[in-house]
């Protein structure tokens, strides 16, 4: 019990509280570049919580079974980012296979989760906050994945809505998506309270 | 192929201090930009590292390029990038260990830092070496400061205080959500809108 109450909140804190694109400023680049539509954003979601799930389980078990013992730690980078270069290559293959129309409009997009700082960021953070069960690790993969597509696709919701609104000029693209997006953590903020 | 069309040393240094500074103009690398700009110290640290970085990393390209094979060169750059991260991310804390906890695992973050990756890409592997070295000083030093005058506003503005010396009047109230992701992304969003505003009037 005591266990399963640790996972849950776990999971609810890296979805709300720890949310990795509005807290930690991970995997803004995708966050800014895709979430233009609402189904391009999910599609994009759901890859990378496949592939933060893989890979953050992977990383998990190479840092407490390869490196630890062996005092490796030197080659903790090197290690984390060819696992995710690796599981990327993966989706990419898997989808060109059974989903050729989604990787046509994924385009530049697919390859591009090998530089999303949101999975290596959740890897590095595991390894920060001394996660040490491999069921933790894969519970706040699967949840920096969901709350990730959370936020992608919120902001692509307020986005479709903002074509139609008559912004200053200087500001459109870029800088008032920056700007919605410090709205939304704001209101993410008041998440910080739930979990002590 | 370098040798056919070498670009000219000056306009390389000055297009990454502004016409393609990185962050302001090209949109790369908002992950630091965004999360170590609440003070100016880590701001200047974060910014002397992707200097060091992105110059060594620059040099091993430019000088490995004509042995790439197009399918593997990201791969190539990811590891060589990561191998000089971590000679960085050492050195730090080594050398300042209070400035390497605070920003915590946003250094090794730069393996995965857009703009390095982009200059590789788009400069170093395919020209050499001088031009590559300029390229990398002058888009590092672009990121450097605008990340410096972004957590300059953001300090000053959450505690009244720029390098631990008070510099607004006795009156002043902080304002606590500029040192927040809130004041992160809106201070930026208002940065790219005034540049905006600025170039449209230049042209």
């Amino acid at each position: 019990m005591d266990t399963l109450n640790t996972l849950l909140l776990g999971f609810i804190s890296i979805v709300l509280i720890n949310n990795l694109v509005l807290t930690k400023f991970l995997g803004i680049c995708p966050f800014l570049g895709v979430s233009g539509r609402i189904d391009m954003a999910f599609g994009m979601g759901m890859a990378v919580t496949f592939v933060v799930t893989l890979s953050g389980i992977l990383t998990w078990m190479i840092d407490h079974f390869l490196l630890k013992p062996y005092d490796l730690q030197v080659m903790q980078y090197v290690c984390f980012i060819l696992v995710i270069a690796g599981a990327v290559q993966l989706v990419e293959m898997y989808v060109r296979k059974f989903f050729p129309p989604l990787y046509e409009s994924f385009g530049i997009f697919l390859p591009l989760i090998t530089t999303n700082c949101a999975i290596l960021g959740l890897c590095l953070f595991i390894n920060l906050w001394e996660i040490n069960s491999l069921i933790e690790a894969a519970v706040l993969s699967i949840g920096a994945g969901v709350g990730f597509t959370m936020a992608i696709c919120i902001m692509a919701g307020i986005r479709e809505n903002l074509n139609l609104v008559d912004v200053p000029k200087c500001l459109r693209g870029a800088p008032i998506t920056l700007i919605t997006a410090g709205l939304l953590t704001m209101a993410f903020m008041g998440f910080s309270g739930m979990i002590k | 192929m370098s040798q056919t069309a070498t670009p000219a040393l000056g306009p390389t240094f000055t297009a990454g201090l502004w016409k393609e500074n990185p962050v302001l103009r090209l949109l790369l690398g908002m992950c630091p930009t965004l999360a170590v700009t609440a003070a100016l110290k880590p701001a200047i640290t974060m910014g002397g590292c992707v200097i060091f970085v992105l110059i060594c990393s620059n040099i091993v390209v430019s000088l490995m390029r004509n042995l790439l094979k197009p399918h593997l060169r990201i791969l190539m750059f990811t590891l060589t990038i990561a191998t000089f991260v971590t000679i960085a991310d050492l050195i730090l804390k080594a050398f300042v260990p209070d400035m390497s906890a605070a920003l915590g695992p946003y250094v090794p973050l730069i393996i995965v830092n857009c703009i390095i990756i982009c200059r590789a890409e788009a400069c170093a592997s395919k020209n050499g070496l001088v031009v590559s070295v300029v390229d990398a000083i002058g888009m590092g030093l672009g990121f450097t400061l605008t990340l410096s005058v972004l957590a300059s506003i953001r300090e000053i503005l959450s505690t009244g205080k720029l390098l631990e010396v008070s510099v607004m009047p006795s009156g002043f109230v902080p304002w606590a959500a500029m040192g927040m992701p809130v004041g992160a992304f809106i201070t930026l969003g208002l940065i790219l809108g005034l540049v905006n505003i600025i170039t449209k009037k230049a042209s």
